[in-house]
């Protein structure tokens, strides 16, 4: 199989995207740096793809303080990088008429304030160097203000403003940032959420963002299916927007 | 931390492979013992970077410390009496022979660009056109200061400390930083070579010729056409060239100026030099380079056919100073350069086989080189009695792969035939060739000085580990 990366990190490892993503990388042939909170799911990477292949740490992506060093640790020891993956996400379950203050700053610190105190580095890394690659997964969540789940939503479209001023700022040095925005994936994140559709595999996601990632593309729906929906999901008036139940 | 506005991409000379690391550029050895210091607390390794000439992997160490020596490069005394000259590391050949010409001396080993620093080239124990005749670099390296990776300054005599003086030089900076170097120079009577151009039309004729004129001339050097099969494989074109004797010509004085060496700056006194890489790009493929070579080839052997003429030091010895930024004819996927030593016995054979299999794979070399060789006393020495061809082959995507088979199936001929390889222009030789071409034990050897002299493995390249597993 082909090696598209060599060294990669990726944040928020535990499950779903993250571990698909490490999983897939690790496959190819890529040594990869997982980074996640629980211990024991990093074990289980480890196990699968071989200690060889996979270095684990345990982080919490609030731990903003960690970052720099960190950062530089996985680097070194990983003899490189090529590749960094901000998939660290959580959706806390918020009822209609629910205002949790502390459940919606915990979803942007982890959402978005992590994702800038790690991309941060990986730009200014990558810009020096002139090559490297960024991805984000962001969501479709974040392309408008749904009533569902405003802290989520916005934390995801605040992922996804300022991965495109990333790009903006350093994509003439000759870095891919690409922003990713899934629809529904077969995640611990929609577990038991009704009427849920197009839902895809965490495995079929990595292989298409991994794929986006290698062309460097600036951003992709994931499936691509979605980019049509949300195109239109954007145009919907305002006035008419706040009457749906999305 | 490690200063994160430090971390650059460094390459290799043929743009083909390179690494982020950290550059720091000291300019007294205080600054060296600091990096070491830095490095040891980092829990990371070091590298030494002279002007960054070796084609591949020799000064490349992904997120250690990249050593670069533009700040060392001082003269620090200068005998004309004797031609016995102490430089810094980072003083380049074009520094050194610029210092020196005018007062009737000349580097006795020279590469074929003036841009290697002394401190690389006894690294990597450069040699010259003159191999035959003079040897390696070290051997005109009287002593020099080394700085340990302890961080301990010694001072190694060739005359005191033969074996060590020969681990370390060639030792691609695995055993320690030099950080000043007692250099012996050759006296020459003036700045102008005599140079006889012949060509051969065939492998054997170019072998014989060759290995006839190591005796009557200083300088052997000869270009091969590596396109054509057949009967024409191995056709190319020998360069002998010697100094000109005291007496030989009317006014030395003027042409042991360095402004009467100077290479020009115009090709035909009107294409800009800086400018000739753009007209070659274009030709840069099989098909063009393939023209390039026969034209060559055929002007040579008729027109310039045992030509006898005059030329300057610097003209005759830096050829890939001519167009400068030559290398970027091969971007955007860069070059690497196979340098095969091949005893003098087997050396037709091996040479025939690899350009054969050159063709057979499509994959052929668009500069080859032959030059004649003598042993070193190095520990890690790639010198032996017998013949060297350097191949020059660019690196296109999707052909990455087959060329590494392609340098690792040449690699095997040349283990069989009892040869060596050059470390320096190598970028991808597999380990255990490597490593096969040295006697029993001498690889346990040097990594044992290496553990007692590095036990942290804290100076470490990523041909080092490559060649050697070290890291």
């Amino acid at each position: 199989m082909k090696k598209r990366f060599k060294h990669a990190l990726v944040i928020g490892a535990s499950s779903g995207i993250g571990a698909a993503l490490v999983r897939q990388l690790a496959s190819e042939g890529c040594r990869v740096a997982a980074l996640a909170r629980r211990e024991d799911k990093l074990r289980e990477l480890t196990r699968d793809a071989g200690e060889d292949q996979v270095i684990t740490r345990v982080h919490d992506v609030t731990a903003i303080d960690e970052v720099p060093a960190l950062f530089q640790e996985i680097a070194r020891d990983l003899g490189g990088l090529d590749l960094v993956i901000y998939a660290a996400g959580i959706m806390r379950p918020v009822a209609f008429d629910e205002f949790n203050t502390e459940a919606d700053l915990e979803m942007i610190r982890t959402n978005y304030e992590g994702a800038v105190a790690w991309l941060n580095p990986a730009a200014e890394r990558f810009g020096a160097v002139g090559r490297g690659c960024i991805v984000g997964i962001g969501s479709v969540a974040g392309d408008r203000g749904r009533s569902g789940n405003p802290a989520y939503g916005s934390s995801k479209a605040a992922l996804d403003t300022y991965l495109e001023a990333l790009r903006n700022r350093i994509a003439r040095k000759g870095v891919r940032v690409v922003t990713i925005k899934p629809g529904f994936v077969d995640t611990e994140m929609i577990a038991g959420i009704p009427g849920l559709f197009w839902v895809i595999s965490p495995e079929k996601a990595a292989r298409i963002i991994l794929k986006k990632a290698s062309r460097g593309v600036r951003e992709a729906y994931v499936p691509a299916r979605w980019r049509l929906v949300m195109a239109i999901i954007r145009r919907i008036p305002s006035f008419i927007f706040r009457h749906l139940k999305v | 931390m490690l200063p994160a506005s430090r971390l650059e991409w460094i390459q290799g000379w043929g743009e083909s492979q390179g690494a982020a690391a950290y550059l720091f550029r000291p300019s007294t050895i205080g600054n060296l013992q600091d990096c070491l210091q830095l490095a040891r607390d980092k829990k990371i390794s070091l590298v030494s970077r002279g002007s960054g000439c070796s084609y591949g992997d020799a000064a490349l160490l992904p997120e250690g410390i990249c050593l670069n020596f533009s700040r060392m490069q001082r003269i620090l005394a200068w005998d004309p009496s004797t031609g016995i000259i102490d430089v810094e590391p980072g003083v380049s050949l074009r520094r050194l022979w610029r210092y020196v010409l005018g007062d009737g001396w000349w580097p006795p080993v020279v590469t074929g660009t003036m841009e290697p620093t002394v401190g690389g080239c006894l690294s990597m124990n450069v040699h010259g056109k003159n191999n035959w005749v003079r040897g390696t670099f070290s051997e005109h390296c009287v002593e020099f200061d080394l700085l340990q990776a302890d961080g301990s300054l010694r001072t190694i005599r060739r005359e005191e400390e033969p074996e060590l003086f020969n681990a370390v030089a060639g030792s691609f900076g695995m055993l320690g930083i030099v950080t000043r170097m007692r250099l012996k120079m050759k006296r020459v009577a003036s700045g102008m070579l005599e140079v006889r151009a012949v060509s051969a039309p065939d492998l054997e004729t170019m072998l014989r010729l060759t290995d006839e004129a190591k005796d009557q001339w200083e300088y052997v050097v000869a270009w091969i056409d590596a396109f054509p099969g057949g009967k024409k494989l191995g056709r190319g074109l020998l360069h002998f060239g010697r100094h000109l004797e005291k007496g030989e010509e009317p006014r030395p004085e003027q042409s042991l100026r360095i402004e009467n060496q100077d290479l020009p700056e115009e090709l035909f006194h009107i294409l800009p030099k800086s400018s000739m890489w753009r007209l070659l790009k274009p030709w840069t493929n099989r098909v063009g380079m393939s023209w390039i070579n026969r034209l060559k080839y055929l002007a040579g052997a008729t027109i310039g056919e045992n030509a006898l003429y005059q030329q300057s030091l610097a003209e005759f010895s830096f050829l890939l100073d001519y167009v400068p930024n030559w290398k970027k004819i091969y971007s955007p996927g860069g070059l690497i350069q196979h340098q095969s030593f091949v005893p003098v016995n087997q050396a037709e054979d091996v040479f025939r086989r690899q350009l054969e299999l050159c063709r057979k794979m499509r994959l052929p070399s668009f500069l080859a080189v032959l030059k004649r060789h003598r042993p070193d006393d190095c520990l890690m020495g790639h010198g032996l009695d017998g013949f060297s061809l350097a191949l020059d082959f660019p690196v296109r995507a999707g052909k990455r792969e087959r060329l590494w088979k392609l340098v690792a199936a040449m690699g095997e001929m040349v283990v069989e035939a009892g040869g060596r390889f050059y470390p320096a222009k190598d970028a991808a030789l597999p380990g255990e060739i490597y490593r096969s071409t040295f006697q029993d034990g001498q690889i346990e050897k040097f990594l044992s000085i290496k553990q007692e002299m590095d036990p942290e493995m804290r100076l470490r390249s990523l041909l080092a580990e490559r060649l050697l597993g070290i890291g």
